[in-house]
């Protein structure tokens, strides 16, 4: 087996030396009866080229989003990723080491990841940012906890305009921890008045910008209304590349800002793994979920970097931590801050403008379809429409046209016939002249 | 005493390198307005529809071009340990060998670039390869289902035990406390404690292994169930786990196993033969996908039948059509994060297990276990093992070798890292004094252990020799040396800022 150095030489060697006659014999603690006797029924050992053969095989049955025009977004979005971030990110030195437990032999992953902290507190316009999380959903469940310790309350106010994987984990998290998640109803017009909801017991106010149905909005009464109830507005972001271009969450007011890093540097991949992002107000630093990387000196005076705070921690804390979490997101991380650092200020507004005028300009088109209306005025890369029709089939239909026509609003809120004519629509840099000329014919023809 | 004195390197240089280690300073150092690093075609007509939301302020990003950054990121990769490099005996993080053939099929166009909201039709080969890594799960485990979305260990333990509170509630049986063992990982407190759960520790026994007889007697009809590791954090198999189990259920309780241990028993013990009701699998550990500086991980966890009908959304189906789905399930306890799991890591993981085939799964666990015992057996004479006879994965030893040297068990760790080596995991188990953990995994040669094996014991020599202002000054070869943990604890500086601006009189 080629990743196993041992010969049965060795192995033999080895055993004298440990004076047991056999591997199996390591085994003397496990139950009689539990030990197998052989292999377990799965196929044998496979050299690279057949387990190729079989990857590729598999992934002939997909539709690549880059194989064909791609409009998807709700949540995830396809950006170009320049080719040194994944070369970069496969260094062996950062692709194979672990947490930075100890700080002399990982300054490299250490000083990224403080970098990493300061690109996400200055694209929010927070103050501090965490080292990452595991997505932008389970962030934003964890600023909601977050909320709920620092305000001593237990009700949390959830936008219609959030994300619904984002309020189902919220929901989730709420039944088992003892909080409760107050869910506004969906809100594809974006019209709904969250401060209305706000009572004594609410720790905090969710909401997404731009919102799930692509709604930009200045949040800036809402952050009022919550700072005169002692509660905290919670922003989640899912696309980060929105923030070179619209006034960021800390401008208005926000407490705390999650997001969804993905666009930055880390490929869709089926929906996983991706960057959550976590930021908010000095004041809460011991309030903070995850790990957190610190500037420091070493014996000789060095400027260095530490993991720190750990004590907030669960390897520290256990049962009394501020949350379970142990790893982070590390190498999505690195990918996101050097995508970040290739943009730089100038490439980030460029890209972020590139977006909104690629998508403005698909949302004339499309909307001049008879029938199809627009249903956001403003909005920053992704859009909602409303067809003449349910938009589920509409996108089947597109698809066996090679055109990967954008989400259905029916497949997150099923059953609410409401929204079952709304279609999300997303357009990144990725998307062509040719792209929306082809996307127009197919949805005329499709809408015929 | 051979350390140069604190802080007084031999030789200096005009640029403070030292050779092949490059000082490097922020992005943030290095930045000029301006400059980028990358190239974006002009911005064409259209209608604004920021509405009137547009961004006024700077961000305050740095521009730097493409040559700067790949030198930048090349030079901090230089500052770190890697599994590339050498032995890195992390006891409970498995630090095994990354094939680089599990990167290039994760980047298939067909795999990495699918969006998650494509439509099912258009992604039957990757739910196919879901479908197909989990049934490798469930034979290695015999056990009947997994849920595969949890992103990492941790979030697989509030899954596992998500699923367990949710099956007592259909049963309208609240019950109120976990047991966890005291060697427990931190982890498992702190889930516990998340999902609503009073945490009642369970002490170890002079063996190592939970107490039986204290476990039984904590035992309820209150209690939900138990949270062990197995092989547990003492790198020993709990040799009463069957009993265990039993006890468990006759109080009408679950069995939760930590399986962060699990590549000590893959392809020759099943989980599900021991009378597990959940465990979640490191696939970052056991299944090699890389642990890339602290994540991403991935946590799937596999379910007995009791526990199966409440494992979360989503998950893959055999339909009608192919593949399926399921993204809404009322009788599912709920939704973990957003879209269907860590792929990526999925077909990293199933491009490894397929490599090793079942012999060499097997093969695998028991070289890394042979591995731990030639460790232990090497190392049992010039250190203290913590508990008698063999171990499982990892060996474990207390710092009584080190009692009167004046030495800790991390200025051991410390001069290790001088020696070219990671350090082992220190202070864990806290069952153990001073505890070394030390989990060489499969990917060790046996020279190389041969050569681990005669620094720590020249190290344990030295300790004992009365050299312990060497190991207080340890590291002296890396890019930075102690650094000051309490400092930035006390005062935390958590992100860069620009310098205030010097007045223009200055």
């Amino acid at each position: 087996m080629r990743y196993l150095p041992l010969t049965d030489d060795d192995r033999r060697a080895m055993l004298r030396r440990i004076g047991v006659a056999s591997t199996e014999a390591l085994y003397s603690d496990v139950p009689e009866k539990a030990r197998l006797k052989g292999a377990v029924d799965l196929p044998p050992v496979m050299g690279e080229l057949e387990v190729e053969r079989t990857m590729s095989g598999l992934a002939a049955k997909n539709l690549g989003a880059g194989s064909c025009p791609s409009f998807l977004g709700a949540g995830a979005y396809r950006h170009h990723i320049p080719a040194s971030v994944d070369h970069l990110i496969q260094r062996g030195e950062f692709l194979t080491s672990y947490t930075p437990y100890q700080p002399e032999v990982t300054q490299g992953t250490l000083q990224y990841l403080f970098e990493f902290q300061t690109q996400v507190a200055l694209l929010t316009g927070m103050e501090v940012a965490n080292a990452s999380m595991y997505d932008g959903a389970t962030a934003t469940v964890e600023a909601v906890m977050m909320a709920n310790r620092v305000t001593r309350r237990s009700r949390a106010i959830i936008s219609g305009g959030l994300h619904p994987h984002y309020r189902e984990v919220i929901a989730t998290h709420a039944k088992f921890t003892g909080f409760e998640a107050a869910l506004a109803p969906a809100d594809a017009v974006g019209n709904e008045d969250l401060a209305k909801m706000i009572d004594a017991n609410t720790s905090c106010v969710v909401v997404q910008n731009p919102s799930f149905f692509g709604h930009v909005k200045d949040l800036s009464g809402l952050a009022k209304a919550c700072q005169a109830a002692g509660a905290l507005l919670v922003v989640a972001v899912t696309e980060i590349v929105s923030l070179g271009a619209v006034t960021p969450p800390g401008e208005m007011g926000a407490d705390i800002v999650t997001a969804e890093g993905q666009s930055l540097g880390v490929p869709l991949s089926y929906g996983g793994p991706y960057v959550g992002l976590f930021a908010t107000r000095d004041k809460f630093i011991r309030q903070m979920p995850g790990r957190l990387t610190g500037q420091t000196v070493d014996v000789d005076g060095k400027r260095g970097w530490v993991l720190t705070l750990s004590t907030r921690e669960q390897h520290i804390r256990r049962e009394k931590a501020t949350s379970n979490i142990c790893t982070n997101s590390g190498l999505c991380a690195l990918a996101f801050n050097i995508h970040l650092t290739l943009l730089g200020e100038a490439g980030l507004t460029k890209l972020a403008q590139l977006n909104h005028a690629t998508a403005s300009r698909l949302a004339d088109r499309l909307s001049a379809i008879p029938g199809v209306k627009l249903v956001t005025e403003t909005f920053f890369n992704e859009f909602t429409l409303k067809l003449p029709k349910p938009a589920a089939p509409v996108v089947e239909a597109l698809a066996k046209k090679r055109i990967l026509g954008g989400v259905p609003v029916s497949r997150l809120y099923p059953g609410d016939a409401a929204l079952a004519d709304l279609l999300l629509v997303a357009a990144t840099e990725t998307v062509s002249d040719e792209d929306i000329a082809a996307y127009e014919a197919a949805l005329k023809e499709v809408l015929k | 005493m051979t350390a140069p004195a604190n802080g007084a390197p031999q030789v200096r240089t005009i640029s403070g390198n030292k050779g092949l280690q490059i000082e490097e300073p922020l992005i943030f150092e290095q930045g000029m307005q301006g400059r980028s690093g990358v190239d974006l075609p002009a911005i064409p007509q259209h209608k604004d529809r920021l509405g009137g939301l547009k961004r006024k302020s700077e961000i305050g990003l740095p521009g730097l071009s493409e040559p700067q950054v790949v030198r930048h990121y090349t030079k901090l990769s230089q500052k770190n340990f890697a599994i590339d490099m050498g032995v890195y005996p992390l006891g409970s993080c498995t630090m095994k060998h990354n094939p680089r053939l599990n990167e290039k099929m994760a980047r298939l166009p067909g795999i990495g670039d699918l969006h998650p909201m494509q439509p099912v039709s258009t992604v039957q080969g990757a739910l196919e390869l879901i479908d197909r890594l989990a049934h490798w799960l469930k034979v290695l485990t015999n056990m009947p289902a997994v849920a595969m979305s949890p992103a990492a260990g941790a979030h697989g333990e509030l899954c596992g035990i998500m699923t367990i509170r949710a099956a007592l509630l259909a049963k309208g049986d609240a019950r109120k406390r976990i047991l966890v063992p005291e060697s427990a990982h931190g982890t498992n407190p702190a889930t516990a404690a998340a999902c609503g759960y009073v945490v009642d520790p369970v002490p170890a026994d002079e063996r190592g292994r939970v107490d039986l007889a204290a476990f039984k007697a904590k035992l309820g009809s209150d209690v939900a169930g138990t949270m062990i590791t197995n092989p547990n954090t003492c790198g020993l198999f709990e040799n009463d786990i069957i009993d265990i189990a039993d006890a468990v259920h006759g109080a009408g309780g679950y069995f939760y196993c930590d399986g962060a241990n699990f590549n000590a028993i893959v392809g020759r013990v099943r989980p599900g033969d021991l009378g597990v009701d959940a465990m979640h699998i490191n696939l970052h550990k056991t299944f090699s996908t890389p642990h890339g500086g602290g994540g991403p991980g991935s946590g799937p966890v596999v379910l007995s039948a009791a526990l199966a009908p409440y494992a979360p959304v989503p998950y893959v189906v055999h339909g009608a059509n192919g593949f399926d789905l399921v993204e809404q399930d009322g009788k599912a306890f709920g939704r973990l994060k957003g879209f269907h799991g860590q792929m990526g890591m999925f077909v990293r993981a199933l491009a490894y297990m397929m490599s090793h085939g079942s012999d060499g799964l097997r093969q695998a666990s028991g070289d890394a276990v042979l591995n731990a015992n030639y460790i232990l057996a090497g190392l049992k004479d010039e250190l203290t093992p913590a508990f008698p006879g063999t171990c499982m994965h990892e060996a474990l030893f207390n710092d009584e070798f080190l009692d009167g040297t004046d030495v800790s068990t991390l200025d051991f760790a410390k001069a290790m890292i001088d020696e070219g080596y990671h350090p082992m995991t220190m202070y864990f188990p806290l069952v153990v004094h001073g505890a070394l953990l030390m989990e060489p995994t499969e990917t060790e040669s046996k020279d190389g252990l041969d050569r681990y094996i005669d620094v720590i014991k020249g190290l344990a020599k030295r300790a004992k020799a009365g050299d312990a202002a060497y190991f207080h000054g340890a590291p002296y070869h890396t890019p930075r040396r102690r650094l000051d943990e309490t400092l930035a604890a006390r005062q935390p500086i958590l992100r860069w800022k620009p310098e205030a601006p010097k007045k223009a009189a200055e």
